[in-house]
Order: structure tokens, then C-alpha cells, then sequence
């Protein structure tokens, strides 16, 4: 069998495409003069404040800051990561046919997103005094001992996390069509490997974008770690002002930081996105670079050349 | 398009290749199947016919247990599907065993259902790899060759949304074929499908019947059924209403409601 199909031969002579001159958006330049407008208003307020700018750059790159901003971002990595795999197992958990495992999952996600972070940090924190002494059968210590800040702030961080993301992958598994299942099922793969191989690559596209949101919630929120003395950025940029008494510059050197960490995550999270539409659309949307030049080219529409359409 | 006989598992004989006893189905309130009895001869292209909310749909799905019956028997091949009997009493079958009784029965469906983050090439390769624990090559080498034969054999690398609803179900078709089933279900096959798409899907369907594939087809394509089945069954509320030769049914109907149904279709 062949896939031919006859169609009418193409007229030899391509017609003569159209060449018009394009409508002129006005609103468009009203609008940007009122941004710089607004912008230049902010700026000059900013510039008039009594703060101390010029200490900013020096203590951008300061040791200390640096190895700050180093912390926050391994704390929120892993944390993310501890929230992630359990949130899966939670959201597996949750819609189990097993009425016990789906009643513990129901109940964690109820008392971890029902309780504020800064609460279960501090918890973590001060644990020895409801576990004195860790007993694990083969490891024995003070808890005092075992619960580092560290470990206060990935079990703080992670576990709540786990409550949001085990949302996440719920919603992700049930937005994959039932006929899905019932396909894989009729080949013969169990629940599990249809979960595995069919049902979890098409959820990712719908749990990505909400995910890479939790992560960049996750790089400010771990912020509140310093409240079990973990030396993440805020921790290091108060111990510098309360020496150094540049308190707002310190802010906003951390908030730099911030900001920064954010933007390269933020454009990591663009590609895998991308890498997740596989197969769900004909072609894959332009990335940024692409999009950009495109808009360079309507910007130069301004002097209105004809433009072949 | 050329023979499909290699992939047509021949049948373990002496025995009906789908017995229905008594089958009932109901779901919460709503009684679907009233009682079906009947049998399925191997090699043989058994169709069923009637409105729908018919339970013929509903019939199809318990035949692989993706539906329980509620009461009755019902054997493939002479095992008792989704049970194990011991004495009088039924035990249920665990999943991996309810899995390895689905293994031999492949299932074609009205939406296709193919796996949208795989290409063609990968969908018809996923089962005997996962399932039967072929190797890559393996299953590579039998792939390529169901989709040849489906005529589809330059379209390996596209994904599902890049392939018309004729190709998608005929991707579909090998990749139910590529477990080597003994029986085939067909679930309105072509009912999702634009009109001039649907002669490439019946011409497959036509070669499978040839090469002597057991086949339980759920249609609205009386011509189908007619030119290609053996037996027809016409269903109407959950009731097989009248059974018998594909020609005699359609052209001499026999039961009022069949003549009814008929006249509005053909």
C-alpha cells in the first residue's frame, strides 16, 4: 500500500505574492514612552535614597556572600529533589486503590501544606526534644548531634515541598488520557510499568512548568533557613550588616543574587519544557533567540518597507 | 501488500477460541449486557453489529478483562478470563496474571490510543520489549516489518500528531500485532476516521482475515462486514438478538428490531 495521493499539477508560475505596506501601531509607542517615564520616576527616587550603592559591587563578590549564595543554591537543589521523589510517591500513594496508603498520603499533604514552613523548619530544629537519642538498630547518637542545620533545613525544606509537588504529579497523571492506560493495559504491561514507560512522560509536560515555579520558590524560600542557623545568602548578608550596619545594601546584594540564580534557572527550565512537547505538537515552538530576531524584524518595520508577507 | 502469516499464532485447537456463558455486565445500576452467550471459532471473523449503548463495545472489553463481567463465563482459548475456578469456587487472578492473559490478545481502538511521546517505530516496539523482554534488535527487525506491511514502512520516525487517522490506526494495528496475538479485537476501528481514510484501515483488517487471524470486529461498516466475517451477531440492549451468516443476517433479518436497525443503516 503507498500513500499517494494525486493531486492537480502546481501551476507552473508561482503567483505574484502580495507586498503591503503594514498598519502603524501608535499604541505601541505611547505605551513605551510611559514606561520610560514611570522607570526614570523609580530611578531617580532610588538614586536619591540614603543608601550607600557603591558598597554593592565590593560585597557582591565577597567571600562570604559568594560561599552564602553557594549554600543556597545546594540546599534548594536537593531539597527540591527530596520534595520531588517523595511527591511522586505521595501522588502514586494518593490515588492507590489501597485505602490505607491513600488515607497517609491525604494526611501528609493536609498537614505539611497546612502549616507554615518557617514552623516545620524550627521543628526540625529543635526535634531532640522529642527524640533525645536517634536509634536507628544499627546507628545510635544524640539527635542534638545528628540534627545539623543542614539537615534541619533540607528536612524542612524538602518535606513541605513534597506536599505541593505531590499535587503537581497528581494533576500531571490524571491529565493523561484514560485510553492511555487502557492500551498499555491490553498489551499486557502492568500498572506500574504503564505508569513507568506510558502515563509519567506525558504527565512531565504538564508537570514541568508548575515544577520549575516550585524551584525558583524554592531558591527564595530556602531564605528561611537561616532561622535554623543554616548559612544560606540571607543568613551571610545579616551577619555582614550587623557589622558592617550597611543593612539595606546587604539586601540588595542578596536580592542580586537572587535574581541572578533565578534568571539562569529560568531559562534552563525553557528548554526542558521544550524537551517534554516532544510529540505533542507538529513542530517545537521557536526558542528565545529565535523569537527575539523575529521581533528585531517587526521593530524595523518602523520606517514601513514593503514587506513581502 | 504482502503476506502477515508470520505474525498469526496458531491457536492451541480443539476449542472454541472465545466462549461466552451467561455474560452479564452491569455498571452500578445500569444492566449492560443482558446475558450473552456465544463462541468464537479460530480463524474465524466474528462481527458485531447494533446501536449504540448496544453493549457490544462493553462486550469487546470484557473479553480482555479491561471490563469484570458481573456474571457468567467467559474463556479465551479455553481459560477462564480475569479467574482462576478451583472446586466451585473462583479465585481472582492477580495483575501480572490478569497482564499475561492480555499478552495474547491484541486490541485495536476507535481513538487509537497510540502513545503520543513515541514515534511510530517505538510504539509498535514498546510491548515486546517491556512485556516479552525481547531485545532491542529484536524487536526492532519485527517492527519495521509490521509497519512495511502496513504500508507505513517510510513513516518509522513520525510521531502520532505528524500521521493522518488512517495511518495512526494502522500504526496501531502493528503494534498490537507486534505481541503475536492469537486473537484480535477490533473497537469500531474505523469510526474516528475521516470517510476516504477508512478503506486504507478495512484493507488491512482484509489481509489480517486472509492470513487466518482470529478476529472479533465491532463495526459499522456493513460492507466489512458482510465481504469479510464469517459470523455477525446483532446486539441491541444488551441482548445478542440474532446470530448467524454475515449475508443471511444483513439481507434477511429475521427479528423486527434487526429489520429496524437495518433499514436505517444500509
Amino acid at each position: 500500500m503507498t500513500d499517494t495521493v494525486d493531486k492537480a499539477p502546481a501551476p507552473a508560475v508561482p503567483p505574484e505574492q502580495i507586498k503591503a505596506i503594514p498598519v502603524r501601531h501608535y499604541g505601541r509607542w505611547v505605551a513605551g514612552a510611559v514606561v520610560i517615564a514611570v522607570l526614570a520616576l523609580i530611578g531617580i527616587a532610588f538614586s536619591n535614597a540614603n543608601i550607600n550603592y557603591g558598597v554593592i559591587p565590593d560585597y557582591l563578590t565577597d567571600g562570604t556572600i559568594l560561599s552564602g549564595a553557594w549554600h543556597t543554591l545546594y540546599i534548594s537543589v536537593l531539597a527540591m529533589l527530596l520534595g520531588l521523589v517523595l511527591g511522586v510517591i505521595l501522588a502514586v500513594m494518593r490515588m492507590s486503590s489501597n485505602p490505607v496508603t491513600s488515607t497517609v498520603a491525604w494526611f501528609y499533604v493536609w498537614f505539611f501544606r497546612g502549616t507554615p514552613v518557617l514552623v516545620q523548619l524550627l521543628i526540625w530544629y529543635n526535634i531532640a526534644l522529642v527524640f533525645p537519642i536517634l536509634n536507628l538498630g544499627f546507628y545510635k547518637d544524640e539527635m542534638n548531634q545528628v540534627m545539623t542545620p543542614f539537615l534541619a533545613a533540607l528536612l524542612g525544606l524538602g518535606l513541605n515541598e513534597a506536599a505541593y509537588m505531590s499535587e503537581i504529579v497528581r494533576a500531571g497523571i490524571q491529565s493523561v488520557d484514560e485510553g492511555q492506560t487502557e492500551a498499555s493495559h491490553a498489551l499486557g504491561m502492568t500498572r506500574a510499568k504503564t505508569l513507568r514507560r506510558v502515563i509519567l512522560p506525558q504527565a512531565m509536560r504538564v508537570i514541568v512548568p508548575p515544577t520549575g515555579n516550585e524551584y525558583i520558590n524554592m531558591l527564595k524560600t530556602s531564605s528561611l533557613a537561616y532561622v535554623v542557623q543554616f548559612s544560606e545568602l540571607i543568613k551571610r548578608s545579616t551577619d555582614i550588616s550587623s557589622t558592617s550596619l550597611a543593612v539595606v545594601e546587604m539586601y540588595f546584594v542578596a536580592s542580586i543574587w537572587y535574581l541572578a540564580l533565578t534568571s539562569v534557572f529560568s531559562v534552563g527550565q525553557y528548554y526542558l519544557e521544550r524537551r517534554y512537547a516532544r510529540g505533542s505538537t507538529r513542530s517545537l515552538p521557536p526558542t528565545p533567540l529565535q523569537r527575539l530576531k523575529k521581533n528585531l524584524r517587526m521593530f524595523n518595520s518602523f520606517g514601513r518597507p514593503e514587506v513581502t508577507r | 501488500m504482502s503476506s502477515l502469516g508470520k505474525d498469526v499464532a496458531s491457536p492451541t485447537s480443539g476449542h472454541p477460541m472465545v466462549k461466552a456463558e451467561g455474560v452479564h455486565k452491569s455498571f452500578g445500576l445500569a444492566h449492560i449486557l443482558k446475558g450473552i452467550d456465544l463462541e468464537v471459532n479460530p480463524r474465524e471473523v466474528f462481527c458485531l453489529i447494533g446501536p449504540s449503548g448496544s453493549g457490544k463495545s462493553t462486550f469487546l472489553r470484557c473479553i480482555n478483562h479491561l471490563e469484570k463481567i458481573s456474571a457468567g463465563r467467559l474463556y479465551v482459548d479455553g481459560q477462564l478470563v480475569g479467574y482462576r475456578q478451583k472446586g466451585d469456587k473462583l479465585y481472582e487472578l492477580k495483575e501480572s496474571e490478569v497482564a499475561a492473559q492480555r499478552r495474547d490478545i491484541g486490541m485495536v481502538f476507535q481513538r487509537f490510543n497510540l502513545f503520543p511521546h513515541m514515534t511510530a517505530l517505538e510504539n509498535v516496539m514498546e510491548a515486546p520489549i517491556q512485556v516479552k523482554r525481547e531485545t532491542r534488535a529484536v524487536a526492532r527487525e519485527r517492527a519495521q516489518r509490521l509497519l512495511d506491511r502496513v504500508g507505513l514502512g517510510d513513516r518509522t520516525g513520525h510521531y502520532p500528531a505528524q500521521l493522518s487517522g488512517g495511518q495512526q490506526q494502522r500504526v496501531a494495528i502493528a503494534r498490537a500485532l507486534a505481541m503475536q496475538p492469537k486473537l484480535m479485537l477490533f473497537d469500531e476501528p474505523t469510526s474516528a476516521l475521516d470517510p476516504e481514510l477508512v478503506g486504507e484501515v478495512l484493507d488491512v483488517m482484509r489481509d489480517l482475515a486472509a492470513d487466518g487471524m482470529t478476529m472479533i470486529v465491532v463495526t459499522h461498516e456493513m460492507g466489512f462486514a458482510r465481504e469479510v466475517g464469517d459470523s455477525l451477531v446483532f446486539m441491541d440492549d444488551g441482548v445478542a438478538v440474532e446470530t448467524g451468516h454475515p449475508r443471511d443476517v444483513l439481507t434477511n433479518p429475521q427479528h423486527e428490531r434487526t429489520k429496524s436497525f437495518l433499514s436505517k443503516v444500509l
